[in-house]
């Protein structure tokens, strides 16, 4: 678990339980480990709680603090222990970068069923986030918040530009504005999106969108998507303008209503008598 | 009188006018024709219009050394191509725009009427042309010299079999390209683009893998159309979720199923994948397959499932496949089953 761990070596620990652990967490017999471990750490987990800690995400203060807020505010849904409910799915296992991720862009508290949650303002505070994220944590191990060494933009744009296309555009556009999926979910538009969210939506799969682990897009891969992303953002389109970037729709309706607009506008010029 | 007795026989001339002919509209004076001063701002409006053509043509001509194109700078491109484009339209629009505008309003408009003659001959010509006719079949000897005419028939007959026989042979012969591509028994399965082989636990539930087949990194030549066939998506459900046919059920291993990524419609990359539903749209005609049930197509034109790829694990754990396809990938043909 990541709070035993000295808060030097906590990233690289991270990222290797999630490499070693991550393929066999939905395993059938597993969810019944993770639903006891989970349990366990739940109910009779506040005593290894009091053990002291250096690191400060995953305190025992800000776990019990998490714990409150999820008590309060996401209970109802996926249950008190984060079993999952009627409304939601289990939480067991989904790791800080998912919480992090659903509740840091506004997704989380949902608002309405319907086929997919919309990105709203966000409810919590960036401090309350964590902890609701250090709390579902502690109840299986999960994707973690990604190291900001990921999250720099500086990573080899063609070869994210490459992976962008193979793994992503298909659903997210060739650019990043998002696309039409089935029965009314959509792939959202990437522009304006945080690196840390977007590293985060690869590694947790937010949604109907499948799950990209470091054993399929290694994290340097998935900084250099990112830094792809972050380039066309900030880049001028060579074309003049973009139209939303989504193609042919929206360029069609520009000719039909311009182009040919100008063509019959001419046709009846000609037609016409002067006067 | 009834209805077909207003029209003649194999013509369309209604010969009973159901409105009178309303004749000519009175001719109307432009305002150039009745006063010199418009005739002047006309005349001054043509110039300008070519004027705005020449100008046209100089800001074409400026554009295109105001932005040259630099290697590697692509803004520098798209300012060329403007300002190019802005000039030119304007020289071509200015000149046609002017030639209108001067038709119409200074060139005589005086309204002309040109009847329509039938366009039967006089009988006299009519009995000329087949004078003419009898008269060259006569000393060319074309009906009476048979043997002639029958070998000229057999001439134009054979005279294109040539070039059938050509043109049959543009392209390579298709054979069994369509029904195979480069999955063998024990290809194992790599990552597009890096041909890195993948193990069955790293595909962790809800994955999605994008796949080539180990080797086609490496081929000389025609690698793009080996792709194109061989391009499969994998993807690893909860194996409770999957609907197998008990025939098939040793294609998939412990939840991981490979399916061909190329659409059974018209062959556009099918990889729009959706982790809870298993629906698997493809973007081009919206046909959506159920990749939980052996990709069924459960929406849009295409008309049979995706090909699945029967896939195992070798020794050391690495994916590989128990074989080719076993139908044709991608689009439909008609003696695709044989």
């Amino acid at each position: 678990m990541d709070w035993f761990v000295p808060s030097d070596l906590r990233v690289e620990i991270k990222m290797e339980s999630q490499l070693n652990q991550k393929p066999m967490r939905r395993r059938p017999w597993a969810l019944g480990v993770v639903i006891f471990l989970g349990l366990i750490l739940s109910g009779g987990g506040y005593a290894a709680a009091t053990q002291t800690y250096q690191a400060e995400f995953g305190s025992p203060e800000q776990i019990s603090e998490g714990r409150k807020l999820f008590l309060a505010n996401c209970a109802s849904c996926h249950g008190t222990n984060g079993e999952g409910a009627i409304g939601g799915p289990s939480v067991i296992g989904v790791g800080a970068a998912s919480v992090d991720f659903q509740v840091g862009t506004g997704r989380m508290p949902g608002q309405a069923s319907g086929p997919q949650l919309y990105k709203k303002p966000v409810q919590f505070t960036e401090e309350q986030i964590l902890a609701m994220a250090a709390y579902v944590a502690s109840l299986a191990p999960g994707p973690a918040i990604p190291a900001e060494e990921f999250l720099r933009t500086d990573g080899d744009v063609t070869h994210g530009g490459e992976l962008f296309r193979i793994n992503c555009a298909m659903c997210h556009n060739a650019v990043g504005a998002g696309g039409a999926l089935t029965e009314g979910k959509f792939a959202p538009g990437l522009q304006g999106v945080s690196e840390k969210h977007i590293y985060e939506a690869m590694v947790t799969g937010p949604q109907n969108m499948p799950v990209f682990s470091d054993a399929n897009l290694t994290p340097e891969d998935k900084k250099d998507i990112i830094s792809y992303l972050k380039y066309v953002e900030d880049f001028e389109s060579v074309g003049g303008y973009e139209l939303g970037s989504i193609g042919p729709v929206a360029e069609g309706l520009f000719t039909w209503i311009f182009g040919i607009g100008f063509i019959i506008a001419i046709t009846v010029w000609l037609g016409a008598k002067a006067n | 009188m009834s209805d077909l007795e207003k029209y003649t026989a194999g013509s369309a001339t209604n010969i009973v006018r159901p409105i009178a002919d309303p004749g000519l509209e009175p001719h109307r004076e432009r305002m150039t024709d009745k006063s010199e001063h418009h005739a002047r701002n006309a005349e001054r409006q043509v110039s300008a219009m070519f004027i705005i053509s020449m100008i046209g043509a100089v800001i074409a001509v400026w554009g295109f050394f105001a932005f040259p194109i630099v290697e590697g700078d692509l803004s520098a491109t798209r300012n060329n191509t403007f300002w190019m484009g802005i000039g030119m339209a304007l020289s071509l629009l200015g000149i046609g725009f002017g030639a209108v505008h001067w038709a119409k309003t200074l060139m005589p408009d005086n309204e002309v009427s040109e009847e329509r003659h039938t366009a039967r001959s006089t009988d006299e010509a009519r009995a000329q042309a087949i004078e003419i006719v009898k008269l060259a079949d006569g000393e060319s000897g074309f009906s009476r010299r048979k043997l002639i005419r029958r070998t000229l028939y057999g001439a134009l007959a054979f005279f294109p079999i040539p070039a059938v026989v050509i043109f049959g042979d543009l392209g390579p012969v298709v054979g069994d390209t369509l029904k195979r591509t480069m999955w063998a028994p024990g290809t194992r399965l790599t990552r597009d683009p890096t041909g890195i082989p993948i193990k069955a636990s790293e595909v962790t539930i809800g994955s999605v893998f994008h796949v080539i087949p180990e080797g086609l990194s490496e081929l000389e030549e025609h690698k793009l159309e080996e792709k194109a066939k061989a391009a499969v998506l994998l993807v690893r459900v909860n194996p409770g979720d999957l609907k197998e046919d008990p025939a098939k059920a040793s294609w998939s291993y412990d939840g991981i199923v490979a399916y061909s990524k190329i659409c059974t419609h018209v062959g556009c990359p099918v990889a729009l994948y959706e982790q809870h539903t298993h629906h698997l749209l493809c973007p081009c005609h919206q046909s959506t397959f159920d990749l939980a049930d052996h990709c069924k197509v459960i929406f849009g034109p295409a008309a049979r499932p995706l090909p699945q790829l029967p896939i195992t694990v070798d020794d050391e754990g690495y994916l590989v496949a128990q074989s080719d396809f076993l139908e044709p990938v991608g689009p439909s043909f008609w003696d695709m089953r044989k």
